[in-house]
């Protein structure tokens, strides 16, 4: 299990969103998270990458375990917990101050670890990844903002990949694009699975099953069902997933 | 392939972090312990030389002690009055005119192009202008009145932005009310707009005269006298204002006169700080009427 | 056409059709004859500037004006109208107003919006503002009474009344002017770009560094223009501390006169319409104006492309 999660309880003010969830993700295997809006899916995401302790007057209990470190112990730097849990937004962030090959070394940069020599090489190797590189690699010197919505959103991922981290985060990331974006993006995530642990939250019941090897069924605030997709779309055992997934509320 | 992930190590870059935090408090610190030494000085200075004598005697060329800001303050109350009654209602009238008259017009782009270029004209020039217009072309000589006008023109540009802001609070919803039971834009702007905008307006209009208070320059430039024993007694009398009678008793150099101006400017900052206060008092008052 | 009473806020007008609209018809034009005073502003000042230098530009040449060092203008004898002294006095006062204003301002701004806890803002934002309402000649007594004797003590060679007091001093001013600009351009960086940086790892200083900064640059470059215009258009603290000698140099520790200074200085004293100080002083504010007027289009352009990034 790459990320071991126990009782965590997430809250913004005293509106509390995530209410005591267990759950371990497997590694190096596509995880995702369905459930209607509001269900907390997103801060659960946040959490695992202490993002969600950004936001003013959010708190946070509970334990998450990365390999064997609680992240959120005393002693740990929220900023390196980051370092090797990436993530990727519903909405395409490119750096506009940036050229394309900027953008992709960009978190090196941030996290002191860029090597003018190494560069063409990691970025060449990030966009592939990403499954950009053949449509850039002529104008690497554009700035990040004057690609396509799904093109963006692949430069994020490859900016992503470059940093080699251990898991990827992905909150929603294909809500914001067209279907043929969509599809490219799921092929891609396919494609480097067994090199990244990744969790994506999806509204999206059919992107679940078609990439994720594991489906997490969340409601307000509660974790219901955990399991292989195959089996929680096929024999779901809750009535409240069943439900959810026939699209009797959304 | 991968190394343990060890999230407790120093990250590189954390000193660096923590000088940038320092310099950055340094920033804000800096101006500010300025400031404080600034005002210090200048109380310990001037406080001495307080008192009601102060603040209503003529002033003197060779006794420091027997100075007094008594012309300076009338003068300074004659501008407030004369550049308030000019500039206020062109100002309003101008940003009543670009918020319910005319949004969005080619005219409109011009107006506030000429309004951002004015704003950022300084001071002196405005001195200038009055100069070369009010006391010499309209003949106006070197009169209270030639001050009102230039300093009226001064903070124009800032009482038409502020009214602007204040009339953009009004929610549009209110003017399509309005207009939609037959008021003609002047009512509806006259009944329902002025007066839920009017106390922004007139918290913007007081920090505006604040501003025209403390202004020295322009008044230099456009005749206000170094000494004169009297108050004005018309507007077409010659004046001297508050910042006018610092600026002469700073140029000489006893130690005598240089407590006075102290002593002035401790009067001209209390009188900002009170006038400062009110618009404040003011914004608040507004602020918690509507919420 | 009468005006239906609505309720108890009859909304009064004169019934008559015709005198209504009459009525309002002049109240807009008296209304837009306010708006255009900005205009007639704008343009009285350059038709005076214009007419009252013209007659200075008459018998002096601009290479003259431009190209001598030595401000005389009012001397018998052979008079000299080169406006170098006073550019010098101007740039040097300046540069060194910039050189303390830039930093401690961007410095400022980057601590209110990225690091300052809510209740230190609560008390610096108010506290900078105090200090941008401090009219500029009380700066100019401090600086002579106090800045320029404590410097004494650790330059030697510092004048009485010096380019390098009066340079601090504004400085010193326009802090606010350049903290609060700069907090907005800041502020307009989206909250998206901020959070990628933390996703990948960033701390906040290098966030600072590497995302916000550059995505606020626009923004910056305009409040540094505009502070570079309110510099140079600056004439109490220069007129106080700067000493009163048109001497063509560049080192603070000596005296000087700007150009907003050498009017002032004229205008003490009696300037007849028409004489030759009344002519000089509008031919330098005429050149001041320019300067000013130069950096304001710049700053005005360069804040409307931080506008139009911001909504991209």
């Amino acid at each position: 299990m790459k990320i071991t999660v126990n009782g965590l309880r997430a809250a913004f003010g005293d509106h509390e969103v995530v209410k005591g969830i267990d759950l371990a993700i497997p590694s190096r295997q596509i995880t995702a998270i369905i459930g209607p809006s509001g269900c907390g899916k997103s801060t659960f995401l946040r959490c695992l990458n202490r993002m969600h302790e950004l936001v003013p007057g959010a708190s946070r209990a509970g334990q998450v375990r990365l390999d064997d470190t609680d992240i959120y112990a005393d002693d740990v730097d929220p900023v390196l917990v980051r370092r090797w849990v990436g993530m990727v937004f519903q909405k395409p962030n490119p750096f506009p101050s940036m050229s394309i090959k900027d953008n992709v070394v960009a978190g090196l940069r941030l996290t002191h670890r860029y090597d003018r020599k190494d560069a063409p090489g990691v970025i060449e190797r990030a966009l592939r990844q990403a499954a950009l590189w053949d449509e850039v690699k002529d104008k690497l010197n554009e700035p990040g903002t004057s690609l396509s919505g799904g093109q963006q959103q692949r430069l994020c991922i490859a900016r992503a990949l470059a940093v080699n981290p251990d898991v990827i985060l992905l909150d929603e990331p294909c809500s914001a694009l067209d279907p043929i974006a969509t599809a490219r993006i799921e092929e891609l995530l396919l494609e480097i699975r067994r090199d990244y642990t990744m969790v994506i939250v999806t509204h999206n019941m059919g992107q679940a099953q078609r990439v994720a090897e594991h489906t997490a069924f969340f409601l307000q605030g509660e974790l219901v069902e955990f399991d292989t997709t195959a089996a929680l779309f096929g024999q779901p055992r809750d009535p409240r997933t069943a439900d959810y997934i026939a699209g009797r509320f959304g | 392939m991968r190394r343990p992930i060890d999230l407790t190590a120093t990250r590189p870059g954390v000193f660096a972090e923590r000088a940038f935090v320092w310099l950055c408090r340094l920033g804000a610190a800096i101006p500010l312990t300025m400031l404080a030494w600034l005002l210090y000085r200048v109380a310990a200075a001037g406080v001495h030389r307080l008192s009601w004598s102060f603040l209503t005697d003529p002033p003197s060329q060779l006794d420091a002690g027997a100075a007094g800001l008594g012309p300076a303050l009338l003068g300074t109350l004659w501008l407030i009055v004369l550049t308030a009654t000019i500039a206020l209602p062109i100002g309003i009238g101008a940003a009543i005119y670009l918020e319910e008259y005319s949004r969005r017009s080619k005219l409109a782009g011009v107006l506030e192009l000429a309004i951002a270029n004015l704003a950022g004209v300084p001071s002196i020039v405005y001195g200038m202008l009055g100069l070369g217009l009010f006391v010499h072309a309209l003949a106006m000589g070197e009169t209270v009145i030639a001050g009102a006008l230039t300093l009226a023109l001064l903070i124009l540009p800032i009482i038409i932005t502020s009214s602007r802001e204040a009339l953009r609070t009004v929610k549009d919803g209110l003017r399509e009310a309005a207009l939609g039971l037959g008021a003609t834009r002047w009512q509806c702007t006259r009944q329902v707009v002025l007066p839920m905008a009017l106390p922004g307006i007139l918290t913007g209009a007081i920090l505006a005269i604040a501003r025209a208070i403390g202004e020295t320059a322009p008044l230099v430039v456009v005749g206000a006298v170094a000494f004169i024993l009297y108050g004005p007694d018309g507007v077409d009398a010659k004046y001297t204002a508050l910042p006018m009678q610092i600026f002469q008793w700073t140029s000489n150099p006893k130690r005598a006169f240089l407590d006075n101006a102290a002593a002035g400017i401790l009067v001209l900052m209390m009188t900002l700080l009170v006038i400062n206060g009110v618009a404040i008092w003011l914004r608040n008052r507004y602020q918690a009427r509507r919420s | 056409m009468t005006a239906p009473p609505v309720g108890r806020t009859a909304l009064h007008a004169p019934t008559a059709g015709r005198a209504a609209r009459w009525y309002e018809r002049l109240i807009e034009l008296g209304l837009a004859g306010c708006g255009m005073t900005s205009i007639v502003v704008t343009i009285g000042i350059v038709v005076i500037l214009a007419h009252e230098s013209k007659d200075f530009f008459a018998h002096v040449s601009l290479g003259e004006f431009l190209g001598s060092t030595k401000w005389t203008p009012i001397i018998g004898g052979r008079p000299s109208y080169g406006v170098w002294p006073l550019l010098s006095a101007t740039l040097t006062t300046s540069a060194i107003a910039l050189a303390v204003a830039i930093p401690l301002g961007l410095l400022a701004a980057i601590y209110l919006s990225e690091y300052a806890a809510p209740r230190t803002r609560r008390v610096i934002k108010p506290a900078l503002e105090l200090l941008a309402g401090v009219p500029t000649i009380v700066f100019g007594y401090f600086a002579i009474t106090t800045l320029t004797p404590a410097l004494r003590d650790y330059i030697p060679g510092l004048a009485g009344g010096n380019l390098l007091s009066a340079g601090l001093m504004m400085g010193i001013m326009i802090v606010p002017l350049v903290a609060s600009l700069s907090e907005d351009a800041i502020y307009a960086v989206p909250q998206s770009l901020r959070e990628a940086a933390a996703g990948l790892g960033g701390g906040p200083f290098e966030a600072i560094r590497r995302v916000i900064v550059p995505s606020a640059w626009s923004g910056i470059a305009a409040a540094i223009t505009l502070a570079a215009s309110r510099a140079i258009g600056e004439t109490m603290i220069v007129a106080i501390a700067a000493g009163n000698e048109a001497r063509f140099g560049f080192d603070p520790r000596q005296p000087g006169q700007t150009a907003t200074a050498y009017i002032v200085d004229i205008s003490k004293g009696e300037t007849p319409h028409g004489s030759v100080a009344y002519q000089t002083i509008f031919a330098v504010a005429a050149m001041l104006f320019v300067m000013t007027l130069i950096m304001n289009v710049i700053s005005h352009r360069l804040s409307r492309r931080l506008r139009a990034a911001a909504r991209a």
